[in-house]
């Protein structure tokens, strides 16, 4: 394996030897439109039965990524393995990789039948057995009694289990899903994540999840790959992402944040003291894998919840630590949502921080105006070179 | 103040738009292409300033047609074959009778004048007068058919797939003339022509095998004939005349057994609404040195005494090349058909048409 | 007030509509219809009868045209859908955006000239002193000019070559509506390209396929010039038969009674058409 990712990936490095335990590897993939660079020395390993999810903005490669995995693009150079075996050279219907595509492509001409029994017959199984697979699958996605029907009668949420469906029949070795929660409304987008890690369990197959909706990976993923720009910027565990992102693109784009752009003005390698561009002093921690030195400019993030406020009192003024950070400000107005409320509060430099804030609808909840303070330890100040 | 006006402009326009065709009279011609050039048309209406000549181009059948679907209404004057008047007036009731006493026939050839009027006379009323008149024959190219001379002639094989007609009741008849009938006899014994149509179209259709396509107008004839992709052909003389100017040694060739004459005629639509100007038009056409740039314009004969000698050089030159005095002698004039004539060639020429034998 | 107005306004869009179909389509029909069921006794005399049908019925030649019209009309049809949908699809699917625009263009050229034009065209072209000809007997292919016009052949791959269009357009229509990962799925799931043409992109271009095969029929089967000009011998065609009834035979009576039974014998066709693929005509014409 040449080309290893320049970032420290576990998963990967452990296993390297092994290939056949992987149901899918990518090896320094690169795909190049005109002068484009779409996909740039990618590499990934899947193991068996997880849901890995490759999340990235519009634009970034993933589709990209995707459709060369699937056979429908030609990578410029790299491999690419199923079970071990490079299907570089291997046409499209000739892989044992399915896919559920972004609007679903399901047959309008065919009935859900036909749609689950189309993969079948390509493969010539026989009819008998075909309708009882059908029959089968049909179960598993707890559809029973749809298989007359034609597909404009099915509602959203159905067609999304049929074409899941259509391509479990086939027992896959690895299903692609390329952003298929895109068209269903927010309701059944929060329900179909559910689902489909549900799912994913019950057919115990490998899912390849792309998506640019950083919750949708967060919840139901293994593992996910954070791409940008035709690279990946990190591969982990949903948590590692979160809490330990290895460059700034990926705490930026996984989770929500405040974000500063300032300067160092002091570095011992790890603990780093910065000045942001509004002139607030703040201390933080060097993270990924750059070195801090003085006067490096510097992006900082801190997530809201790490963010404390306390409205402005003389007890809680004393609290306040020499290790943490704390400024004071007024609050700008309230984002009430359950136990995800957030305060918006603008400090004395201008900046407007979002912090977390527990609103129980008693007297003592913070109120538009009202001046806080806010505080975090400096651990929790993720601070990159830029 | 301004609707004033404009309707006062309104009303002095209208007033104009309704004194124009009072002071204009416009006669509108159903003629052959090249029967009404534009020359004379210029001439004509400089000399009556105030008539407007249109102009339809149309052939025998598509005249009838039209004249048919009005009644005889939406022109002034037409020209249709001798042959095409007496059946149709008497089925379709489209023309008028003609008031001789308007026509200026003094210099009209007497045996056509007297033939057409015996041809067109319904109830003592005379239908039409003659303005030019010429044939259908045979051309072929004298360096490759030099003994090409009559209609069947184009069914010998020794010019296989080199001879071409047209599926019309013209070579219905020089082939029933071909075979020692007289087809316009037998026009008076129905039973008989059909006799004679029978044998006709038996012998066209063995014939079938020997001729290249039917031709279906003047361009694609010329083609053929010029490109040498056929050595002989059913022609009209003005094509032959017209090919001649090209080529010498494509000549007309009236068929031993006569070519089969036709004479071009004026007549009044029913209900034509311009009977003097139609008048005026044939009076000028018919006056010699208008004929002389007729003929030029048309290539036929006009239907004035001495005729020929009217025709331009390169013409006159054609026609002389063509016919001796005594061909002219052996024209065969084509005889008015008779009702139900016209049903039972078109089927001839329908089997024809359909046989696969050739 | 507003009622009678939005009432008046209907009124007023429906009108040229109903005046095009009653005034340019019924009134002609029913004319025609009534001229069909005259025959003539004598001269100025007509009576009410079906001579006119029993004619065509006794006369081989003129249904045996009838049918020839139909099958060469059919293969004509055939002919364009099987030429017109690799093109169509090659519009639709894989050229880019710009050069769709060139290529739709190229297949409209043949309709800016009109049809006695492309006809000499086609003349110049096939005769035996002609381009093709020569060129041949100059590369030494043939050693003898050959003549290609004057047969059948010539006729249907003229009038092809006029119709396609009319095939491609609702081909292209009906293909753009396609999503492109319908195809992928096809291959994804396991199908190889004929599988894929067969089972998805051919049901799915059905009902441009069957519209635009309706339109080509009717065109052939009504088409006039291009059969008379470029057919030899003995090609007859039907639209040849009722132009000889109206205005060589001045036999009004029997041409009318042809033209309505070239009507129904293409509109039989047309419903048989629509019968075989299981479409109507609101998911066909009335579609794209």
């Amino acid at each position: 394996m040449s080309g290893a990712p320049s970032f420290p990936v576990n998963c990967v490095a452990q296993h390297m030897e092994t290939t056949a335990e992987y149901d899918l590897e990518c090896i320094s993939v690169s795909k190049k439109f005109g002068t484009v660079q779409a996909v740039d020395d990618v590499s990934l390993t899947i193991p068996k039965g997880s849901f890995f999810s490759i999340l990235g903005p519009s634009g970034c490669g993933k589709t990209t990524l995707m459709r060369m995995i699937a056979g429908f693009e030609h990578p410029n150079s790299g491999d690419i393995r199923i079970k071990g075996k490079s299907v570089v050279n291997t046409p499209p219907n000739k892989r044992n990789v399915k896919m559920v595509f972004q609007h679903l492509a399901l047959f309008p001409m065919m009935n859900v039948f036909e749609n689950i029994a189309y993969g079948l017959r390509c493969g010539g199984v026989p009819a008998s057995e075909i309708e009882t697979r059908v029959k089968d699958v049909l179960e598993r996605i707890a559809l029973p009694d749809v298989a007359n029907r034609e597909i404009h009668q099915l509602s959203g949420g159905q067609k999304q289990r049929i074409a899941i469906a259509r391509c479990m029949v086939l027992k896959p070795d690895v299903l692609l899903l390329d952003e298929p929660l895109g068209a269903l409304d927010l309701k059944l987008r929060e329900a179909m994540k559910i689902e489909l890690k549900l799912l994913q369990h019950q057919f115990e197959t490998t899912f390849l999840y792309i998506t640019h909706d950083q919750s949708e990976a967060l919840v139901m993923s293994d593992n996910v790959a954070v791409m940008n720009s035709g690279k990946f910027e990190q591969i982990g565990t949903p948590q590692n992402l979160y809490h330990d992102p290895a460059t700034a693109f990926v705490a930026g784009f996984v989770g929500d944040t405040n974000r500063w752009a300032g300067k160092a003005t002091s570095s011992n390698g790890s603990v780093i003291k910065l000045e942001t561009d509004t002139g607030r002093q703040v201390s933080g921690a060097a993270r990924g894998t750059g070195k801090i030195s003085q006067g490096d400019k510097v992006t900082a993030f801190v997530r809201p919840e790490h963010i404390t406020a306390e409205k402005l009192d003389k007890k809680s003024r004393a609290q306040t630590a020499a290790a943490k950070n704390v400024i004071s400000g007024t609050v700008e107005s309230l984002l009430f949502n359950g136990a995800n409320s957030r305060v918006l509060v603008r400090d004395q430099s201008g900046d407007l921080v979002e912090a977390e804030v527990v609103l129980t609808g008693g007297s003592q909840d913070m109120k538009p105006g009202d001046d806080v303070t806010l505080n975090w330890a400096a651990q929790q100040t993720m601070c990159f070179v830029t | 103040m301004r609707i004033k006006k404009t309707v006062a402009a309104l009303f002095a326009a209208s007033i104009l738009a309704t004194a124009v065709p009072a002071q204009a009279e416009t006669l509108r011609l159903l003629t052959w292409g090249s029967y009404a050039p534009d020359n004379i048309i210029k001439m004509f209406e400089e000399k009556y300033p105030d008539i407007n000549v249109e102009v339809t181009f149309s052939n025998n059948e598509e005249m009838i047609a039209k004249l048919r679907a009005t009644g005889g209404a939406g022109f002034d004057l037409a020209q249709p074959s001798h042959d095409r008047i007496y059946a149709a007036q008497l089925e379709y009731d489209i023309y008028k009778p003609l008031d001789l006493s308007k026509i200026d026939t003094s210099n009209m050839s007497v045996p056509l004048l007297d033939g057409v009027k015996a041809n067109t006379t319904i109830e003592g009323e005379v239908y039409a007068v003659p303005h030019q008149w010429g044939t259908s024959g045979l051309m072929a190219d004298k360096t490759k058919a030099p003994e090409f001379a009559g209609w069947g002639d184009l069914c010998d094989p020794k010019y296989k797939g080199k001879t071409s007609m047209r599926l019309k009741r013209t070579i219905l008849l020089g082939t029933a003339f071909a075979m020692g009938e007289d087809p316009f006899a037998a026009y008076s014994d129905l039973d008989k022509y059909q006799d004679i149509l029978d044998q006709v179209t038996e012998k066209l259709i063995s014939c079938k095998d020997n001729i290249k396509a039917y031709w279906k107008g003047g361009d694609d004839l010329s083609a053929m004939m010029l490109s040498g992709e056929i050595v002989a052909s059913e022609t009209w003389d003005s094509t032959a005349y017209k090919l001649f100017g090209e080529n010498e040694n494509i000549v007309f060739i009236p068929p031993e057994t006569g070519a089969l004459a036709w004479i071009d005629t004026f007549a009044l639509p029913r209900k034509g609404e311009a009977d003097d100007a139609a008048y005026k038009w044939i009076n000028f056409v018919m006056q010699p040195e208008i004929v002389k740039l007729m003929s030029a314009s048309t290539g036929a004969i006009a239907a004035v005494e001495g005729g020929k000698d009217l025709l331009p050089d390169d013409k006159k030159a054609a026609v002389n090349a063509a016919f001796s005095d005594d061909d002219i002698k052996n024209l065969k004039f084509f005889a008015n058909i008779p009702p139900g004539v016209e049903d039972m060639e078109g089927k001839a020429l329908e089997r024809i048409k359909a046989a696969t034998g050739g | 007030m507003q009622k009678d107005i939005r009432r008046l306004s209907l009124i007023l869009l429906f009108t040229p509509f109903a005046l095009w179909i009653v005034l340019l389509i019924i009134l002609p029909h029913i004319g025609m219809v009534i001229l069909s069921l005259r025959e003539k006794v004598a001269p100025r005399v007509y009576e009410y009868g079906l001579a006119n049908y029993i004619d065509f019925i006794n006369e081989p030649i003129y249904w045996n045209t009838l049918l020839r019209t139909g099958m060469m009309s059919l293969l004509v049809t055939t002919l364009a859908l099987l030429i017109g949908f690799p093109i169509a699809y090659y519009i639709a699917k894989i050229a880019g955006n710009r050069t769709r625009g060139a290529l739709f263009l190229l297949c409209l050229i043949p309709l800016w000239v009109s049809d006695l034009i492309r006809a000499f065209g086609w003349i110049l072209l096939l005769r035996e002193t002609g381009v093709v000809s020569s060129t041949l007997v100059w590369a030494g292919i043939i050693n003898q000019p050959i003549e290609f016009l004057y047969n059948d052949v010539t006729v249907v791959v003229g009038l092809v070559y006029t119709v396609i269009l009319f095939m491609i357009v609702p081909l292209v229509s009906t293909l753009d509506g396609m999503d492109n990962s319908m195809i992928e799925a096809g291959y994804n799931l396991g199908g190889n390209g004929p599988t894929v043409l067969r089972r998805i992109i051919i049901p799915y271009a059905m009902p441009g396929i069957v519209a635009g095969c309706i339109v080509v029929f009717m065109l052939t089967a009504g088409s006039y010039l291009t059969p008379i000009l470029l057919g030899g011998k003995n090609s007859s065609w039907f639209t040849e038969q009722i132009y000889d009834q109206f205005i060589t035979r001045y036999n009004w009576e029997s041409g009318a009674a042809f033209g309505f039974l070239l009507l129904a014998f293409t509109s039989i066709v047309v419903w048989l058409g629509l019968k075989l693929s299981g479409q109507t005509l609101s998911t066909t014409v009335a579609k794209s």
